[in-house]
Order: C-alpha cells, then structure tokens, then sequence
C-alpha cells in the first residue's frame, strides 16, 4: 500500500501555522496543516492583539472579512502602586485610519477566520488530531508524522513545527530542551462582559475605537510580571502574567490571586463594574528572548512561532512574530522545494538567514540581556520603582503649603533612600545595557 | 443499504449567550456543534452500516456554514454530506423545515437509492420540540419509531425492524416494516472517533449543495418565515427565585438517613403535607 505524501505537514493552527500553510499552498504546495483543538482557535489564547502589518503581508485585504473588534486609537502605560498608577497615554486621532495598524481580537474567532481563509486557498486540514510524534528514515531525517487516530504515518517532505509554546513534538524527537522555568510567563485572563455603549463611555471611545492598558508595579508583589486590559466591542479583556520561575520561588502567589488584586486594583475596580465574567483562560508564554531560540531547522524540518520562542516580551508582541517566521518559513520552503531541492537543514537554513534581516531577529537580539537583567534587578523595577513613583508624583501635585524646592529635595531624598546612589545609577546603567 | 441521517448545526449551549435587553439568544460568534441527540442517531446509522453494508449518508438544512457539521459528521466516517441551503428557507418553523428536508430526503433517494432508514435526534437542544422527525415521517409515509433506545435486529430480505424504544411505563419492543423513520435517545450509544483516513477523507470530501430548486420545492410559500405558522409571542428571562437551595450534607450519612433528613426538611418546609399524605395512604 503506498502511503499518501504530502509536500509539508504544518503541525498546529495558530497565527505561524496558519502563516506557513497559507504561504506555501498559495505557491502551489500540497500541504496538510493538523491541529488537535476542535477547530482552528478552540485551544488558542491570547491578549489579543492583532499587528495588521504582519497579516497584511499574507492577506492585504483581511480588514474585510476578518472577525476584528476595535482598532486601537489609545495606549496607557501604567506603574501601579497598592492605591493608584502613575503613567502615560499616548491617544491620536491618526490612528483613526482607513487602514489601522493595530487591533483587538478574540482568538478563537479571529483563528477561526484564519484557518478557513488556509482551507480555501487549498491546504487539507484535520481538527481533533493530535501529531503524537515525528516519523525520522534511517538518517534521522523526518520524513513525517504520527498522530491519535488509528492508521498508518501520513508523509512529508518537510514538517513545520508551529506547536506552540510547549513544543512537546519537538522535545520528545529530541529536536529541543524542555522549557526552562525563567524563560516562560504563565498568563491567565478574563473576559468581562459589558454592553458596547458602556465601554465607550467608560474609555471615552467612539464607534470601533478601542484603548489598551498595560500596568506593571505592585499588583504582581514584587515577581517579574505585567498585566493588561484590552477593550473588544462588547467585551473587555482582562490579565496577568508572571515568569514560572517567579511563582516558583514565591511558593505562595498564584496567578489567579493576582489577576484578582489587579481586578480590584482602585484605577480597574471602576472600569470593569458591572461586568459578567463569561470566560476564563491560562496560556504560557515564551518570554527568554533570543538567548532561548532553540534551533529553528534540520533535516527535513522548520520551528516557527511560539515553539521557536518568537515573543517580545518587553513589547508585548507575538503574534507578529509568530505570523512573520510562519511567512518566512513558507516561502524558503516553497523556494527550496521549487528549485527540486531536499528540505535539508542547510537548504533550510535561508529561513534563518532571512529572519536576521527582519525586525523578529533584530528586536530580539536588541532586548537579549532583558530577562537576564529582570533575573537580577527584577525586584526593583516591579516594586519599589512603582512605589518611587507614585509617591513622588503625589508629593508633586499635592497642594499643601509646602515651597517647590522642598518638594524636589523630598522626591530625591526618597529614591536615594529606597535604593541608594549606587544602586539608582546602577539600575541605570543596567537598563540602558539591556536596551541598547 | 441506504441510510440517511437528519442533522442540525446548533449554536454550543456551554457558550451560549442571551441579548440582556431583547432576551434572545446571540447566536454570533457562538461555536457551533451537531445537536448532541442527533450524534446517536449517526452512531446507530455508522453500526447498521458497518453491520449491513451500503451507505451513510449525512443531510441538514441550514445557511451556507452548515457545511461545517457535516464535514465533521464525515470525520466520524459518514459516506457523504448533503446541505440543503437557500435564502427562502430562512426562519423556518418546525412544520416548513419538515417541508424542507422531505423534499431534501427524496431527492437523495433519487440520487443515492431510497432510504432504508432515516434517523433524527431525538430534539435539537435550540428548538427542543421533537417535531421535525415525525414530521419527515409523516410527509414521507415512513413508519415512526421515535425515543429509541436500541435497534435489536434488522432483516433487509424481509424488511423488518425490531427496536426498544422507551414509553412512559416502560421499554416497548416493536417490530416495524422498512422504511422507517427512527429518532434515538440520548445515551443509547457513544460516538466512535474516526480514523485518520476518515478524517484526511471529511477535510477534503465535497459537501453536495442543494437549492430548493434542486430538490423540486416549486410553492415557496411553504418555505421559511413565509411557510411557518408558529409564532414568537413573547420571549423572556424567567425571574430568579427568591428562595435558595438547601444543601444536606451527605458525609458519614447511611443512604436511608439521608432520605430521613430530606423528608424531615420538607415536611418542615410544608407543615400540611404530612397530615395529607397520611390522610390519602388512608383513604387508599
């Protein structure tokens, strides 16, 4: 009996699988994408927000058809502290664009849209399957994959590992380490939901306008964290997330106590009043930087997306990265396979070679000493730069008799007390390291 | 063998979500899955098949995205899948989509073979009323073996059926003559998992689309909204009740104390109910 064969197995349906199968049928490939939920987003989680120049690049006329809830016009930074926040917002009418740039989604809709666009432009897709492991020839080149259901192997020139963050596939064939507690966040979020005309109001938000938070500072007691709040249409998309490791070390601290003290947090309390809680999710995500890259190809097979650990963490950005390296991977293995050449690692290896000279390696490897510097000063700017923060902001903006001066002597005397002038240049120095 | 087996998209009632002003559900952005009953009528059909030979053939009426339930009833290793989709049935009640789907049903008999069988679920979980199968039954001049527990044997040279089907009082056992129309009850089999071939199969396979052209429906006054005389009245949320649950704990308590405590707090719940039973236990 011969086995059916297929040019590429995409093993996964998220934003770098959908990204790569797309890429390659649209150039004429045979592929077969096989994802385990019950359809394309039913297992996919995320903030969510959807960079449209990454999309735009697979499908330039998504904005059409594409399940999107509010463009965002309005971004706040937040440093919070146990009573309030001190931050920025940043709101422009230009984002009021005829093409916005960014957007607020739900996955498992947005997903959804994804995956069939990928069906019709020819890719087989089989839900409800789950790859079980990797099928390796006599030269330990992969040549396809098992999966759940009862049959035989299905084959491939190539498989395309999108799996997600866990990348079981690629760790039981040997092809990666397990992930390390330090280089991986769990996040968990909550979907709160309240009528559209009271989320305008709330956010001061007209028609499909929508406003992000991002807050970091006590609400994660100190741990190595951030938390959000998305608005969608008729929805508002609430999170934490924190490193395992921290959670580890804390021994007490648990996502949903912390996600709960942000929601009662005095600056959130107020904009998700009312609201009933319909859903509930948890999600690691990749947060090592390029220091955590596993290797992205080999013979006769491609890592992309959250398994390569493509994931700004200090941007908080993902799938962008996700849908860019699922892109890439699609097109060097359309090139490799139409020049009627093996999917070897060294004629693979034009993906990584192409990914340097975009914006997913080159911000990775700009932010590579972050997480090495969250690991050792993280404490700090979690905690007691929050705290710094909002007390000076209130010794400035409160009227209360006392001259200017004074205040400034009082602002400065408080951080040199609470980290000391070698400290305070040194977190400097160390910040501006990790940046650069 | 032919086969045929009615399904229905519905929205998943475990994500669900009622319009808090009109009351009604939202049915937008709501996954969608097979009406739950009408997987043990598939079951039952994909058995008979595997046992008898012939075909299993999977139909519903529904907008254009229907296509999905029956690429999925494909994957559980149905043969094909028929969707019968068309502006003119929209807002169907039960007696046009009964009109509908008979129609539907005959002209794949024309095409496949006529039915030996046609299976329903029991009811839909979005409609709830049970009258789709009879009346497919009924317009079709197929016997109905509705509430079906199990199928006992089947004999294709004598036509004959033998079923259980579930009555008020008990388990009838009938014997009908083929073809019929069998609706089953939940619980009567679980769903197989298809094998990957199935699925590679159901993610490629062709959904027959039809029309009510297609299918010979010429009067679309019997159609959808226009051919549907059941009317919404009023639909709204039943208002909570005040009184809440009381829970017995039920640790360390011997089956017969558990009633004991139970009937303890009705009776003190309802003072007069004693002294009725006793006096009825009485007067019997």
């Amino acid at each position: 009996m011969t086995h059916e064969h297929f040019d590429a197995i995409v093993v996964g349906a998220g934003p770098s699988g959908n990204a790569a199968a797309y890429t390659m049928a649209q150039r004429g490939l045979k592929v077969l994408q096989i994802e385990r939920g019950e359809y394309a987003g039913s297992k996919n989680v995320q903030g969510a927000i959807l960079y449209s120049d990454a999309l735009e690049r697979i499908i330039p006329d998504f904005r059409e058809e594409a399940p999107l809830e509010r463009h965002v016009i309005e971004q706040r930074i937040w440093m919070m502290d146990d009573s309030g926040h001190t931050g920025m917002h940043h709101r422009s009418d230009d984002y009021n664009e005829q093409k916005p740039n960014r957007y607020t989604i739900i996955r498992a809709q947005f997903d959804k849209w994804f995956n069939r666009c990928v069906r019709e432009i020819g890719v087989t897709v089989l839900c409800e399957t789950t790859v079980t492991g990797l099928i390796a020839d006599e030269h330990r080149r992969i040549i396809g994959v098992q999966t759940d259901r009862d049959g035989d192997g299905i084959f491939a020139d190539v498989v395309v590992l999108a799996e997600g963050v866990n990348g079981l596939i690629g760790q039981r064939s040997g092809l990666r380490k397990e992930l390390r507690p330090e280089d991986v966040a769990l996040a968990v979020k909550e979907m709160h939901f309240l009528p559209q005309d009271v989320i305008d109001a709330r956010f001061n938000l007209r028609g499909e306008e929508g406003v992000v938070i991002e807050a970091m500072g006590t609400v994660t007691d100190g741990m190595i964290g951030t938390a959000f709040l998305y608005t969608n249409r008729e929805s508002i998309s609430v999170g934490v997330g924190c490193l395992v490791s921290e959670f580890a070390k804390s021994g007490e601290a648990t996502p949903h106590g912390i996600l709960d003290r942000f929601k009662a947090h005095p600056s959130v309390r107020a904009l998700l009043e009312g609201a009933e809680i319909k859903e509930y999710a948890a999600h690691l995500i990749p947060e090592g930087g390029y220091r955590a890259v596993p290797d992205l190809v080999g013979d006769g097979w491609i890592v992309v997306g959250d398994a390569g650990h493509f994931v700004n963490a200090v941007h908080r950005e993902g799938s962008n990265l996700a849908m860019t390296t699922g892109r890439i991977a699609g097109e060097t293995i359309a090139n490799v396979l139409g020049s009627c050449l093996a999917c070897t690692r060294d004629n693979l290896q034009a993906y990584v070679t192409q990914l340097q000279e975009t914006f997913v390696m080159k911000d990775m490897k700009k932010y590579k000493n972050v997480p090495r510097m969250l690991e050792h000063g993280g404490h700090n700017i979690m905690d007691i730069y929050p705290r710094l923060l909002n007390r000076s902001a209130q010794t400035w903006f409160r009227v209360d008799g006392r001259d200017k001066k004074s205040k400034e002597s009082e602002i400065l005397r408080s951080a040199r007390q609470a980290r000391g002038l070698t400290g305070l240049l040194g977190d400097a120095f160390r910040l501006a390291r990790a940046w650069r | 063998m032919q086969i045929f087996v009615c399904i229905k998209q519905v929205p998943d009632s475990g994500q669900i979500r009622v319009h808090p002003v009109t009351n009604t559900i939202m049915r937008q952005g709501v996954p969608t899955i097979i009406n739950p009953y009408d997987l043990f009528g598939l079951e039952q059909a994909l058995r008979l098949r595997d046992r008898f030979g012939g075909e299993v053939t999977v139909m519903t009426m529904g907008p254009p995205m229907a296509v999905d339930s029956l690429r999925k009833a494909l994957t559980f290793g149905a043969d094909r899948g028929v969707l019968l989709t068309d502006r003119v049935f929209a807002g169907s009640d039960t007696l046009a989509t009964s009109y509908a789907l008979s129609y539907l049903i005959r002209k794949a008999g024309e095409t496949w073979g006529a039915p030996d069988i046609v299976f329903c679920g029991k009811q839909t979980i979005d409609g709830d009323t049970a009258q789709v199968g009879p009346g497919i039954a009924r317009r079709l001049g197929l016997s109905q073996l509705t509430y079906v527990s199990g199928i006992d044997d089947m004999d294709l040279t004598d036509r004959q059926i033998l079923v259980r089907r579930r009555g008020d009082h008990g388990v009838q056992v009938l014997r009908s003559r083929l073809p019929v129309m069998v609706t089953m009850m939940e619980g009567s089999n679980e769903i197989r998992r298809g094998t990957q071939a199935d699925a590679l199969r159901a993610a490629r396979a062709e959904i027959v689309q039809w029309n009510a052209a297609t299918v010979g429906i010429s009067d679309t006054s019997l159609c959808g909204l226009r051919g549907s005389p059941t009317v919404v009245k009023k639909v709204f949320a039943p208002t909570a009740r005040d009184e809440k649950a009381e829970m017995i704990s039920t640790e360390g308590i011997s089956p017969s104390g558990m009633a004991e405590a139970l009937v303890d707090q009705i009776f003190s719940r309802q003072p007069g109910l004693r002294d009725d039973l006793f006096r009825q236990a009485a007067g019997h």
